[in-house]
C-alpha cells in the first residue's frame, strides 16, 4: 500500500495550494504555471474567459486529471499521491450537471450519500434535508430529465454538499442560468461560506467574482495576469460608473455638480454626455437619479455600467476577450444587475 | 484491506442498485428484453422445428437450451451498451470526484445486469414449456442447469463490460459485437448437432465454449435424444467442468482489465 501524504490541515493554514500547474493538450497550453492558494474558509474566484484553464485547473485540483507539472495540495493531501483523501474532503459542483436524468433528485441525492459511505438511513435523510434546504422538496420524487436548468443545477450542487465537504470546488455554477435562478443560487453559495466552507468558484463573470469572492485570481491561456480583492481590482479598472447624456435643454453645469456629489472620483464630462464612477451600485444610481429629476434635469439616456471580465482585459492586456474563444463573456450582467 | 473490500461490495451495490431503478424507470429497454426471446422460441421452434429431424426426440426439446445460450451471449451486449452509455453522461463525472472504489461502477453493471438474464431465462423456459418443453432428470439437476447458464452469461457480460469502456460508443458495441457473438452462437451445437459440420468448423463448434454450456444444459434438463452416443471429444464430455473453466478463465482475466481500464478513464494523463 502507498503511503499516504496528509495531515488534519496544511500548516499555513491553506486549504488549497498549488504550486506551478502545468497541462497541455497537443498545440494548447491549457494550465502554464499556475499558483494558487485559498486559505481556510475564504472565497477565491477564478476568473477568465472560456478556454482559460479554469475547468483544466478545477479538474488537476479535484483529482480527475494529472497534470503534467506542478504539484497541488488539499487539506494537506496530495492530489497526486493522495487521490483518496482528497476526495474525501472535496465536493465538485461541475460546468455541466453531473446528475443522473433518470433518477428522482433524491435517488441521486441518496446514491451519493451511499457511496461517500454515510450508510442507508443517514444517506436518506441527508439526502431529503439537502432537498429541502435547495427548494427541490416538491420535485424530490420526479426524474431529473423533467427538472429546470436551474433546478438540475441546485441539485448538481446539493450532491456536492452531501458529505459537507470543507472544501467546495464549483466550476462555473451560474453560467446559463437566468437571473433569478443566479441570483437564488449566489443565496446558497453565500448561506454555505457563511458556514465555513473553504471555496473555490470559476466564472467568467466579474460581477460574480465580486458579489462572492474575497481574493479574485484573473487567468487567460492558463497564466494569472491579476491577483487581488474585487475592491483592488475594480480600483484598477475603476469600477461601477454611471453614464449619461442630458438632455439638450437641460443645463450641464447643474447637473455636473449634483452628480459631482454621488462620484467617487472625477466626473468626466463632454457636451452632454457624463461618466460618473460610484461606489454602492443601484442605491447611489437611484440615488443619483432623484436628484437629478428633484433639480428638474431632463435625461435622454442613463445607465449604470459595471466593469466587465471585457474592461478586465482591455485594462490588463490592452485588449479585450477574445472573440475567437469566448461566447458568453460579452454577455455580462450590467443589464441584470441595473 | 477488509474495509476497502466492504466498501468495495456496498459502492457496487449502490451501483448496482441505481441499475435496477434505471431498468423500472425505462420499461421500454425490459419490454424488448423480453419479447425478443419470446419470438426466438417461438421462432426457432416452428420454423426449424419443421423442418429439423432429430431423430428419438422432439427437436423443440433439444433446441431449447441451444436458445437459452444464444440468447444469454447476445445478452452480453447490454452490458457493454449500458457502460458506454454510463461513460458519455455527466453522472460519471460526478462518480469520478467522489471517493468511492474505482470497481464499483464495472462490478455494479455485471451485478445489475443478471436481472435481465434471470428474466429472459424465465420468460423463455415459460415460452419453452408451453410448447412442450420438459426437463426430465428432477428440479436440483434442471436448477444447476440455469445457474451454470446463468454463471456463463455473467461471464460473458465481463468481456461485453470491457469493450464497452474501450469503445465508449453504444452503436459501435452493437454493431462490433455482433461479428463476434454470430459465429459463436451459431458455429455450435446450438440448433443442429456439430457432427456433421465440415472439419474445422466441427472443430470449432466442438471447443466452443457457447457448445459447452448448451451440452452441460441439454445435459442437466434430460434433453439429449435417446440413443445419440457420448460425445468423445473431452470438452463435450465434460462440459460442465469445461464450462466452469471458461468462467473462471473470463472472469479472471477480464474484471480486472476492465476495472483498470475504467480507473484509466478516470484520471487523464
Ligand atoms: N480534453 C481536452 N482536449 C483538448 N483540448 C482541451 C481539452 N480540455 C480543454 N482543452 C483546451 O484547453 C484550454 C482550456 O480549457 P478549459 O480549462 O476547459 O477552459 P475554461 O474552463 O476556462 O473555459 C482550451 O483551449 C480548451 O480548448
Ligand atoms: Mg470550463
Amino acid at each position: 500500500m502507498k503511503r499516504r501524504t496528509m495531515s488534519a490541515t496544511a500548516a499555513d493554514g491553506q486549504i488549497i495550494e498549488a504550486r506551478g500547474l502545468a497541462k497541455r493538450y497537443g498545440e494548447v497550453q491549457a494550465l502554464a504555471g499556475l499558483d494558487l492558494t485559498v486559505p481556510q474558509g475564504t472565497v477565491l474566484a477564478l476568473l477568465g474567459p472560456n478556454g482559460a484553464g479554469k475547468t483544466t485547473a478545477v479538474s488537476v485540483l479535484t483529482t480527475l486529471l494529472v497534470p503534467d507539472a506542478g504539484t497541488a495540495t488539499i487539506a494537506g493531501a496530495d492530489v497526486i499521491d493522495a487521490p483518496e483523501d482528497v476526495r474525501r474532503r472535496i465536493g465538485l459542483s461541475g460546468q455541466y450537471a453531473a446528475v443522473d436524468e433518470t433518477l428522482t433528485g433524491f435517488e441521486n441525492l441518496d446514491m451519493i450519500g451511499r457511496l461517500y459511505h454515510l450508510g442507508r438511513s443517514r444517506s436518506a435523510v441527508r439526502a431529503r434535508e439537502l432537498l429541502e434546504r435547495f427548494s427541490l422538496t416538491e420535485a424530490a420524487d420526479r426524474p431529473v430529465n423533467t427538472y429546470s436548468g436551474g433546478m438540475r443545477r441546485r441539485l448538481d450542487l446539493a450532491g456536492a454538499l452531501v458529505a459537507e465537504p470543507p472544501v467546495l470546488f464549483l466550476d462555473e455554477p451560474t453560467t446559463g442560468l437566468d437571473p433569478r435562478s443566479r441570483n437564488e443560487l449566489w443565496d446558497v453559495i453565500r448561506d454555505l461560506v457563511g458556514r465555513g466552507t473553504t471555496l473555490l468558484l470559476t466564472t467568467q463573470y466579474m460581477e460574480e467574482a465580486d458579489q462572492l469572492a474575497d481574493d479574485i485570481v484573473v487567468i487567460d491561456h492558463g497564466r494569472e495576469i491579476a491577483h487581488g480583492t474585487a475592491d483592488q481590482l475594480k480600483a484598477m479598472i475603476g469600477g461601477d460608473r454611471i453614464e449619461l447624456v442630458l438632455h439638450p435643454d437641460s443645463d450641464v453645469n447643474v447637473a455636473q455638480r449634483i452628480m459631482a456629489r454621488f462620484s467617487v472620483g472625477s466626473v468626466y464630462a463632454e457636451g452632454g454626455n457624463m461618466t460618473v464612477p460610484i461606489t454602492g451600485g443601484a442605491d447611489t444610481f437611484t440615488a443619483a437619479l432623484r436628484a437629478l429629476d428633484g433639480a428638474g434635469i431632463r435625461l435622454t439616456d442613463v445607465s449604470l455600467r459595471r466593469p466587465t471580465l471585457d474592461d478586465v482585459f482591455l485594462t490588463l492586456t490592452g485588449h479585450g476577450v477574445d472573440r475567437g474563444t469566448s461566447d458568453r463573456a460579452g454577455a455580462e450582467l450590467e443589464d441584470v444587475a441595473a | 484491506m477488509m474495509q476497502r473490500l466492504a466498501f468495495a461490495v456496498s459502492d457496487g451495490a449502490a451501483i448496482a442498485r441505481r441499475n435496477v431503478i434505471k431498468i423500472r424507470r425505462v420499461p421500454e429497454i425490459l419490454v424488448s428484453v423480453l419479447i425478443s426471446p419470446i419470438l426466438i422460441v417461438l421462432l426457432f421452434s416452428y420454423v426449424f422445428g419443421s423442418a429439423i429431424d432429430i431423430p428419438g426426440s422432439s427437436y423443440r426439446e433439444f433446441l431449447i437450451s441451444g436458445v437459452f445460450a444464444m440468447t444469454l451471449t447476445f445478452g452480453a451486449t447490454f452490458t457493454g451498451a449500458g457502460l458506454a452509455d454510463d461513460m458519455q453522461k455527466g453522472i460519471i463525472d460526478r462518480f469520478r470526484s467522489l471517493p468511492m472504489s474505482r470497481s464499483a461502477v464495472v462490478f455494479g453493471r455485471t451485478a445489475s445486469d443478471v436481472i435481465y438474464n434471470v428474466l429472459s431465462l424465465v420468460i423463455m423456459a415459460a415460452t419453452g414449456f408451453l410448447m412442450g418443453w420438459r426437463f426430465h432428470n428432477g428440479p436440483a439437476e434442471a436448477i444447476l442447469g440455469f445457474a451454470l447458464l446463468l454463471l456463463f452469461g455473467y461471464a460473458l457480460s465481463w468481456i461485453m463490460a470491457y469493450i464497452g469502456l474501450i469503445v465508449p460508443s453504444v452503436e459501435v458495441i452493437n454493431n462490433a459485437s455482433m461479428m463476434v457473438i454470430f459465429p459463436m452462437t451459431f458455429v455450435a451445437n446450438t440448433f443442429v448437432p456439430s457432427d456433421n459440420l465440415v472439419t474445422p468448423l466441427r472443430i470449432f463448434a466442438e471447443w466452443n465454449p457457447v457448445s459447452a454450456v448448451t451440452q452441460a444444459a441439454r445435459e442437466l434438463f434430460g434433453n439429449i435424444p435417446a440413443g445419440t452416443p457420448d460425445p468423445t471429444v473431452w470438452s463435450l464430455a465434460n462440459p460442465v467442468l469445461y464450462t466452469l473453466l471458461w468462467v473462471v478463465i473470463i472472469i479472471a482475466v477480464f474484471a480486472p482489465l476492465a476495472v483498470r481500464r475504467y480507473a484509466r478513464a478516470n484520471r487523464k494523463a
